[in-house]
């Protein structure tokens, strides 16, 4: 009963910190430690599940209505948790690195982006936006484009092995990216660097406020997503995965239709992408191809290997950890240093107005990623929360037990 | 169509192909020979190839504040920021190799490679951190040797700058090197004894580690070597400009062959001469329609299609399945 106890208490705690003081990080940090640490508390089940759905469908739209800035950030980590369990499938379960896999997070937003907005008329002629209703259809249109897209892209490349996988991947996220760039031109259909704006947002109840609503929808997909990635964990086609990732051959030997399978994970992760992308583009108004960098492809591939590959919870996790640490923790030490700057405090004897302006802590995200999978891969290959099957498997690395032969 | 237009710039266009093929060439070698040994696509070289860039304007904005650029003839400053730029790369391949890939040796095949863009990102920001303290910019331009935009004509129409041909030449010798190191030496017999069984080469003898680090050592060299040329030819960099033409480079490893030296030299110029097509002739063939900012997509098309039909690339032996 004391693990109930506490995680109650800690959880009050967080939501307190957060009332009090509504403008701190470290409040709203404490919030999300006690939800992380609800989760793998040892408390019944049930008392467990309340307490998480009490924080997340009461506290945290409370607490975003004391600032809205922290609902924003709940949002985007329920966006890229979505991108996160997707990839999950394809590289954790299937085992097949994807480094161009917010390509398809692009196609799903520019579904939307172009026929929820007056883009469409230049493309079409007359009647758009379409009505803001459409975007639920979308949703559902957003996943069945990114999944072809997927499947597209999968026919000619599965045959390949693992690492070549990888950069024709590479090279297809900059080729998507390239295309969102150029396509103003001879159609305009992108409207290049230039971007789509605005993006019908769509419908929500009038009893709750609008950005509250739009988390609930968020969080309702991500439940979703979750749902289905853990039925899929356990059915025939992801054993089939899984018996992929560990050995290719072996998996063929036992009868696992080799390309039919790659290509359902391309087909399935790519699907959330496309989603996700729908939502995303709904919820900025304004899409360009910035979005889709090479470096938001790495970030989800760092949440998902942060959380450990293959394991939901760890994908959620990571995802909630990147974000975070992206457009919070290191915006807010960009802040901070700011304002010492402009303050002329001295450190040691060294004024920090002298600081070079070029130092933006907010700048380097890609230095946070990469510290993250070296070290992960180095420390701790099998994540923060690590699927159970993965844990075996990894466990004799780093006892210096032999290797196994090298490779004939 | 304007086909006397298309007369006119060809000689041009080609000579563009051929530099911007050497210049792949050169980082191409860096991931194929680091492919033949250790059967891994090390994302990080097109970092290590920047780094020889940096350092390259280093040493010359050094000497330019200092007065010195002036003074000292071009060939020894060209000779010491090409062999600063190499020294660095290479001890920084190495230093990466010992930290970032030798504890993941055994590890499943995609762990050390996502090891490798964690390198890779990690030093971009690395660089761009450094340089933002130590200059408060990071898009930094090559200081010009005067001698070096001087023109030479080959003909009434085309002229070639000599840095054009210090970039060829240079390219030209680190290949022939190279090719010597590996097929004339002991050295190098070690090197492909490595490559083709560690179990059997450590048997005979070879200290595999060392032959690994060497092989770093060389590929990341050359890397630095191309990054020095490449900003001398081009003259802007900055911290993220080494990833495409490090991808492009993969590109070329893979056409060649990955793994095969002579391969991603020939896959380097087939990608460079492409690309240089592409980029000037793609407007003109279609009207305007279609410019040079497709040269990126064309080149990944590519390597798609050479993936596709011939996954051993130009130059690469069929190797049977390996479990």
């Amino acid at each position: 009963m004391t693990h109930a106890a506490a995680s109650i208490a800690l959880l009050a705690l967080g939501g307190a910190a957060v009332w009090i003081y509504p403008r701190s990080i470290l409040a709203f940090l404490v919030f999300q430690g006690a939800l992380l640490a609800i989760y793998v508390s040892r408390v019944p089940w049930w008392l467990r599940a309340a307490l998480l759905a009490f924080g997340l469908l009461v506290m945290m739209p409370v607490i975003g209505g004391r600032n809205g800035y922290y609902l924003e950030v709940a949002t985007q980590v329920c966006i890229f948790a979505a991108l996160a369990l997707g990839l999950n499938i394809v590289v954790g379960l299937a085992g097949l690195l994807d480094l161009g896999y917010v390509a398809f997070f692009a196609v799903g937003a520019y579904t939307w982006a172009i026929l929820g907005s007056p883009h469409g008329n230049v493309i079409f002629g007359g009647g758009f936006p379409l009505p803001a209703w459409m975007f639920y259809l979308f949703l559902l249109v957003g996943l069945l484009v990114a999944a072809i897209t997927g499947v597209l892209l999968g026919l000619p490349v599965l045959r390949l092995r693992g690492d070549y996988l990888a950069i024709v991947t590479l090279g297809f996220g900059e080729v998507i990216r390239v295309l969102a760039n150029n396509l103003d031109k001879p159609i305009n259909i992108t409207n290049g660097p230039k971007g789509l704006t605005p993006i019908s947002r769509p419908p929500l109840p009038y009893f709750v406020e609008y950005n509250q609503g739009f988390y609930f929808l968020v969080l309702l997909i991500v439940v979703v997503v979750i749902l289905v990635n853990r039925r899929l964990e356990d059915s025939h086609i992801g054993r089939a995965w899984e018996a992929m990732r560990e050995d290719e051959l072996a998996a063929q030997a036992m009868g696992v239709p080799l390309v039919r399978s790659k290509l359902l994970a391309f087909a399935c992760g790519a699907s959330f992408a496309g989603v996700m992308g729908v939502v995303f583009s709904a919820k900025q108004i304004f899409i360009n191809p910035e979005s889709f960098t090479f470096l938001e492809s790495i970030g989800v591939l760092a949440m998902v290997i942060l959380g450990g590959m293959g394991s939901i919870p760890g994908a959620v996790v990571g995802a909630t950890v990147v974000t975070v640490l992206n457009i919070q923790v290191l915006k807010g030490l960009s802040l901070w240093l700011n304002e010492l700057k402009n303050a002329g405090t001295t450190i040691l004897g060294y004024n920090l107005a002298n600081l070079p302006t070029q130092l933006e802590p907010a700048k380097y995200e890609r230095m946070v990623f990469g510290i993250i999978l070296v070290v992960m891969m180095i420390v701790r290959p099998q994540g923060l929360f690590p699927a159970r099957r993965r844990q075996r498997e990894l466990a004799h690395l780093g006892e210096g037990t032999p290797p196994a032969a090298p490779p004939a | 169509m304007d086909l006397e237009l298309l007369v006119t710039i060809f000689p041009q266009v080609l000579l563009d192909g051929i530099l911007l093929g050497f210049m792949y060439a050169l980082i191409a070698l860096g991931y194929t020979m680091v492919y033949g040994v250790l059967e891994f696509i090390n994302f990080a070289h097109s970092e290590i190839f920047i780094v020889g860039a940096f350092v390259g304007v280093e040493i010359l904005l050094g000497l330019k504040s200092a007065g010195l650029l002036e003074t000292i003839p071009w060939l020894p400053v060209l000779l010491l920021v090409l062999v600063a730029g190499m020294a660095a790369s290479g001890l920084l391949a190495v230093s990466i190799e010992r930290i970032a890939y030798r504890p993941l040796r055994h590890a499943p095949r995609l762990i050390p490679l996502i090891s490798a863009i964690g390198v890779s990102f990690f030093l971009q920001d690395a660089i761009r951190l450094f340089e933002s303290i130590w200059r408060n910019a990071f898009n930094l331009v090559y200081p010009t040797l005067d001698v070096l935009n001087r023109r030479y004509d080959l003909t009434s129409t085309i002229d070639i700058p000599l840095k054009s041909v210090v970039v060829i030449a240079a390219a030209l010798l680190m290949l022939w090197a190279l090719w010597a190191l590996v097929n004339r030496t002991k050295i190098g017999t070690a090197i492909r004894a490595v490559a083709e069984d560690q179990a059997a080469a450590s048997l005979m003898g070879i200290n595999v580690n060392r032959i690994i680090s060497l092989t770093f050592l060389i590929g990341g060299a050359m890397g630095g070597a191309a990054g020095v040329l490449f900003g001398v030819q081009y003259s802007l960099i900055n911290p993220y400009t080494g990833f495409i033409p490090g991808l492009k480079a993969f590109t070329a490893a893979v056409l060649g062959g990955i793994g095969n030296i002579p391969g991603a030299m020939v896959g380097g110029l087939v990608l460079g001469l492409l690309e240089a097509f592409a980029a000037s002739y793609l407007s003109l063939l279609t009207g305007g329609a279609f410019g040079a900012e497709y040269k990126d997509i064309f080149a990944f098309s590519v390597l798609i299609l050479i993936l596709i039909f011939r996954p051993k690339g130009l130059l690469g032996e069929v190797v049977r399945e390996r479990a």
